[in-house]
Order: C-alpha cells, then structure tokens, then sequence
C-alpha cells in the first residue's frame, strides 16, 4: 500500500489501523460499516464498526478536519454537550497513489437520536416543539461559552432522550469559532441562520408527509429565538432595584436554578448613595441538577432525567422519615435499594432500548400511571415488571441510530 | 444593487493591543467582484466579518450604498453569505430547495417561482426545477445552492474562503463558475482568500492586507506590474518575485559581482533611513538569459530545474556572492532565485546561468520602509 498515514488522536485505538482506509470512504465494503449509507450530506460520512464501538467517518479537507476536530476537543473540555473527536487521519491513499481526502473521526453518541429518526416514530405531542426548545438551550450554552456555531441545524444536531423534554448535543462544528465573547451581530446570525434552517428542515418533513399535522413550520422557527431570546436575557441580564429588596438576589439565584443553571459569578453594584442595587450573572453553568445528582449517587445523567430522580429521591427520603438525616446517606441507600434494583430487573436484551436513567423516569410515570388507573398505591417492583412487558419490550432500540433517512424509511403509525 | 465603503473601518479583538483590521479605508463598487487576500491573520475575513455584521466595529463606519450598517443586525444588511450551507432537502424539489427562504419570508408564490426560474436559467437548471435533489450531479447541487443566495436578490455576495473544501480540480472549475456567475448576475461581490492565484483570477480589483493594514488595492494588472511595497511584490505573483538588498553605488546597486545600473531619480529618492541600501525585485519571467558581458547579469548557480512542459524554472542561489547571496530572496525560500527559461533548453544543475532583468520590468523599493520607487 503507498500511503503513509498520519493519524492525530488523544487516545489512539490500533484498531483504526485495520479500517480501509486506501479505499475512498464511499465506496467502503458494507462489514466495515454500522449502517447503511443514506441521504444527502455535503460531505461523504459513514459509521462504522471499531472495537466493539460505532465510530463516524467524516472525509473533509485536511486543514478543516484539524481545524474540527481542535474545536471538537475545546468544547469538550468546555463541558459543552458534543459529540467526541476521536482524531484526524491524512496520508491517506489509494494503492495507485491516487490521493484521498483526510478523515475526521467522531466518536458515535450513544442512545441520540438524529431528528429524522424521531419523525418516524410514533410522535408524542409537541416533539417539534421539544427539539426546538432543547437546540434553543444547547445555543444559550455555546454562545456563553463564546462559541459562534455558523450553521445551527437540526441535522447538525443530535438528540437525547432527557425525561420528557430532550437534550441536544453539536455534531458538526465545520463552519464554527471559538471567541473570546461574542458579539450581538454573531449571535443574532446564528440565530437567524438556525430559524432559516429549522424552518427549512421542517419544510422537508412536510413535503415528505413526516410533519406532526398541524404544524406551522415559521412558527417553530419564531418559537426557537423567542426561547433563546428568554433564556439568554433571564441568564445575562442585569437587574436593579431598590436596597430594601435584597431577597430579589437570593431569588435571581433561584431562578437560575429552577431553569438548570447554577450561578458561578454574580455581579453586585450598589450606586453612590446605596439606594439602588444592580445584579448581573456573569458566570453561569448548566447543569445544576445533574451535577448534584452526580454528587450525591455518582450517577451521570441529563438534566431533566436528574431532576425526575433527584424528586423520587425526596419522596423516598419522606416516605422513609429520613429528613433530618445527612443527604448523602439517605442517597446512597436510595441508589442501592430503589434505583438499581429497578434498572437491574431489566433484562439484558432490552437494555439497549433506553439509557438506564430514561428507563427509570419512565418507570415512575408508568407507575403513576397504573396507580391512578388501578386506584391503589402500586409498588416500584410491581410497577417495574409491568413497565418491561407492557412499553419497554415494544420500544424500539435507540442504542445506536444511525444516518436515518426519512425519504427511504416509512412513518410508523 | 448598491456599492460597499469601509470608512476608516477599525476592529480591536478584547485583550489585544493591535487591531486585526487598522482603520481600513475601501471602496467597492457596484456590481463589482472585489478579493480580499492576504496570509493568515492579516484580518481579511475579519473585514468581510464586519461588513457582515459578525464582528463589531470598535470605531469607523461601514456602508452598503448610502447606508450606514456599523450598527445594523446581519439580517437586516441585505446582504447574502453563499455557500455556508449547501445542505440539500431531499423530499423538496430543486425549485423549493431553492425558494425556500422566499416562502419564509412571505413573498407571494408567483414572484418566488418567477425568481427561482431566472435563477434557474443562469445556473443552467431549469429543467431540473421540479426534480428532487437526488437526481442531481454532484455540481448541479451546488449550484441549486448558489440559487438559493441568488433568488433573495441581496445588495452584496459575500464568501469566505468558499472553495477551500474543495480538492484542487473542483476548485479550478468552481472558481471559473462562481466569476462568470457574478459578472452574468453583476452583483456586487467580496470575496476572502489566502490563495493569491484564485485572487488573481477571480478578481475585478484586489485587495491586499497584511497585519490588519490595506497595502494596496488595484486591477490585478495593477497589482502584477506595480506592486505599490514589498509585500504585495513577494505576495502577488507564481512563483514569486525574487527580491534582494543591494548595496548603493556610483550610479547603481551592488550584489556579489552583480551591479544593476539604477535611474538618477532613483538614487535621488534614497534616503538617509535607508542607510545606503535599496531592494530590488524581479519576477521569474521577467529574466533573459544572457551572457556574462551583459551589464547588469546576474549570476545563477543553478540546483534545481523543474520542468512543468509550457514552461521550466530553474531554482538556483547567486554565484559567487558568498555571504551576500544570501541577501537575495524568493518564493522558494531564502538565498535562492526562481528564473524561467525556454523549456526547450534547459540549463543543467550545477551550470551558471547568466541573467538580466528585462527593462522595465524592474521593482525598485525602498529599503527602509518597503515603499516602491518609481521612475
């Protein structure tokens, strides 16, 4: 073979050097590859099979993919949800010394789900507006970080189950910059880019009779900067009002954390003669609930999934009458003797339906919702049992969804 | 259709001292195809940033037409990004694909179609119009997203490195079809490359930055025969100009054994900064071969000699210079010289060729501030 590969990666795995990769990506052989090609991309991307693992395959130029997957790694070290650069490879070429284009691998999210995949499926209500709201989030947290994203789309973002609502996680950064802050004029063209793309996006679902019925396409794309626009002034905005109200501090904090925030920096002026008092966050971080969670149990999971456990956590602290107890005791026990019983009670082959924490919130709802019908107070290991027979065992497997195409597959009913 | 100004235009980046654009003054016209070139950090994507609106402008102004826009939202500019996004939906057709904006803006069904249908004729896809996106080449995709900047009918094309994802023959061929497209449409366009060649090319004038500074702007002709310093002398050009400080003389200028006879308005323009030195360029092409009683020949140790069929370089270092030789530069790097000669007779490595500067095809600057001296 005459290539020279040259492979950039934080933690190489030597598997990547059995993949073909004298062979153009396009035309590499189907045992290599974790799903089917499909759709239409700029660029040729294919998942594939590595060590157990599915990883994306990405051909793109050479200074870009250095350039994505630098960027990939800062936003991971920024704690912004992204997908997982694995590394760049150049070098590549085919065995008649024909040159191939760099590759950019990533590694594949596990349990997301591409927005198209979710239009296949049966639709709870408002899935439409729960994307949008979740991408509206994940653009808040990557402009605070500075980061201008180029091309917000919800192609180019991809989609975790977070108890009702979903989390977004960047997929492409290509088009995108890290600042240092940016500026109204990069944040307001994102966002426009976004509106237009989403819109477009859910233009296509329509013409392929995907679209949930009853959906104004524009007005989703309002509904996207109208919850940006809430969620950056509530998180950035400053705040005055007269010294005798100082609890309005304590409950700017508050709502931060109702919304999933934790205030890191606070700015507290007071004018000359002290009679008016301005606050301003300046440092804010997401994942005020999930990071207490992971605190008191370990467990790493999405924000919304970690607010569901961290209330069942309270009612078996009530329930148990240990409140006045150290939180960290009764949250061990809890773990041990509620959440993991229950999660284990799944049998292996239908773990790879939902991630353990997904499974757990809808467990909860599925007991309330058997309660309330059988009119009695239905116990967790009953209540378990019945949630893997009667809705589990009839989900699909959103372990690894890959490169959907909703013009090739049908709409289940 | 509107004309484009940079008024004294200024962006200090937060933290940082210099400015990555230094009080830009330039004028773009209307319908013309203005390339903003330079190396990296020169601060030309951050100009066509703040023409955009991405950057702010910590002080100076920017125009589109008669209209202030310093402080205006990038999507009330009027202006277009192309190639950004290419993104193709596969369940619309190549019609929706590219009016899809329109719609989303509420213009009324007939004056989309009828815009995307004069879009369609300069792009050569009308007959794809009511096909899908799937039954296109790899090209006509493309060009379905080129329609759609084109269908909004904005004041002013901006891109930004467009083709720099592309490999190098696609590149050539969509250089050639984004510049006739441009003229066809006489939008008036700014477009930002490193790449000198796709500046020279592409261009109606060209605009050359270097650390956030304007050099010089021009028609590429204007750029080629009279760079206005140094830089845009060593930058303009492939391969590039040689370039090397000489000593002043009686009556010329002194490198090794070479002495190059200057103008007396030459030597008049010396001043006492340039402590007695004045640099002196000379493209590849510009060069005869000739022999060594010529006045003014250069002596060329010859190492290397690329053959590229319509012509042949030889890539050389000044002989018999010593340590002088390596006051002389070029594009392939220090202390050598780019000649081009007769590809039908091609010196050997190791020969000396003797060469001299065709007349009036010297560049003579400055040697204290890079500033080019005319006649």
């Amino acid at each position: 073979m005459a290539q020279s590969l040259q492979i950039t990666a934080a933690a190489p795995d030597p598997a990547l050097l059995d993949l073909p990769w004298h062979i153009p990506l396009e035309d590499w052989p189907s045992e290599n590859l974790a799903a089917l090609p499909r759709g239409i991309s700029r660029h040729v991307v294919r998942f594939v099979k590595l060590s157990g693992r599915v990883i994306a395959v990405k051909e793109i130029g050479e200074t870009v993919a250095y350039r994505e997957y630098e960027l990939l790694r800062a936003l991971s070290r920024l704690d912004v949800p992204s997908v997982e650069p694995v590394g760049v490879i150049t070098g590549r070429s085919t065995p008649d010394g024909e040159r191939l284009e760099a590759v950019l691998i990533t590694k594949h999210l596990q349990f997301s789900l591409p927005y198209r995949a979710l239009f296949s499926q049966t639709l709870q209500p408002d899935t439409t507006g729960r994307l949008i709201d979740a991408l509206a989030v994940l653009l808040v947290r990557l402009h605070l970080t500075g980061f201008y994203w180029g091309d917000v789309s919800l192609s180019n973002t991809l989609f975790r189950r977070d108890a009702e609502t979903f989390a977004a996680y960047l997929v492409d950064a290509e088009t995108g910059d890290l600042h240092q802050r940016l500026s109204d004029g990069q944040r307001g063209y994102d966002l426009e880019v976004a509106r237009v793309n989403i819109i477009g996006e859910l233009m296509d679902l329509e013409a392929g009779e995907l679209l949930e019925t009853g959906v104004d396409t524009v007005e989703v794309g309002a509904r996207l900067v109208e919850r940006y626009e809430e969620l950056w002034a509530t998180l950035t905005d400053a705040e005055s009002f007269g010294s005798a109200e100082r609890w309005r501090v304590a409950a700017r904090i508050e709502r931060l954390n109702e919304l999933g925030f934790d205030v890191g920096e606070l700015d507290i002026t007071t004018d000359v003669d002290g009679t008016t008092v301005q606050i301003q966050p300046k440092v804010v971080d997401a994942g005020h609930h999930s990071r207490r969670l992971m605190r008191l149990t370990g467990l790493d999971v999405e924000e919304n999934q970690a607010r569901r456990l961290l209330n069942d956590l309270d009612a078996y602290r009530a329930a148990t009458d240990r409140q006045g107890e150290d939180e960290e005791f009764a949250a061990h026990d809890w773990l041990t003797t509620v959440f993991e019983p229950a999660v284990r009670t799944v049998p292996r082959e239908l773990r790879g339906k939902l991630e353990p924490a997904q499974m757990f919130h809808e467990m909860l709802d599925h007991r309330w919702y058997i309660s309330s019908e059988q009119g009695r107070d239905v116990p967790m290991a009953e209540a378990v049992t019945s949630y893997i027979e009667n809705v589990l065992r009839h989900r699909p497997d959103e372990k690894a969804v890959l490169g959907v195409d909703t013009a090739i597959i049908p709409q289940v009913e | 259709m509107a004309t484009v100004t940079f008024d004294k235009a200024t962006r200090i980046y937060p933290g940082t001292e210099r400015p990555a654009v230094d009080a830009l003054d330039l004028h773009v016209e209307d319908g013309e195809f203005l390339v903003l070139v330079g190396p990296s950090g020169c601060g030309k994507s951050t100009s066509l940033r703040m023409l955009a609106g991405l950057e702010d402008v910590n002080a100076g102004r920017i125009l589109i037409g008669d209209r202030d826009v310093t402080d205006v939202q990038p999507k009330d500019r009027d202006i277009a990004m192309v190639f950004q996004n290419y993104a193709l939906y596969p369940h619309m057709s190549v019609a929706d694909n590219m009016g899809f904006a329109l719609k989303i803006a509420g213009t009324p069904k007939a004056d989309i179609r009828k815009r995307v249908e004069e879009a369609a004729k300069i792009l050569d896809l009308t007959e794809y119009l009511d096909r899908k996106p799937k039954a296109l080449s790899g090209g006509q995709r493309q060009r379905v997203a080129m329609g759609r900047a084109i269908v909004r009918q904005p004041q002013v094309f901006l891109m930004d490195e467009p083709l720099s994802n592309l490999d190098a023959k696609l590149r050539v061929q969509t250089r050639t079809q984004i510049a006739s497209l441009q003229r066809r449409l006489g939008v008036t366009t700014v477009y930002v490359t490193h790449d000198q060649t796709e500046a020279l090319t592409m261009g109606d004038r060209i605009a050359v930055l270097k650390d956030g500074l304007l050099q010089q702007v021009g028609t590429p002709r204007e750029m080629y025969d009279t760079p206005s310093n140094v830089f845009v002398a060593g930058f303009i050009g492939s391969p590039a100009m040689n370039i090397g400080t000489f000593q002043l003389v009686e009556g010329g200028a002194q490198l090794g054994q070479t002495r190059i006879p200057l103008e007396r308005s030459v030597i008049s323009a010396v001043s006492p900064e340039d402590k007695g030195q004045i640099t002196i360029g000379f493209r590849p092409e510009a060069l005869d071969v000739v022999t060594q009683a010529n006045e003014g020949a250069i002596p060329v140790k010859v190492l290397l000699v690329e053959e590229l069929g319509s012509d042949a370089f030889v890539y050389g270092e000044l002989a018999g210079a010593g340590a002088a030789a390596k006051e002389i530069h070029s594009g392939a790097g220090d202390a050598q010289i780019i000649v081009r000669v007769d590809p039908r007779s091609v010196p050997m490595k190791g020969d000396t060729l003797w060469v001299a500067i065709r007349p009036g095809e010297r560049h003579v600057f400055s040697s204290a501030t890079g500033s080019r001296i005319d006649v």
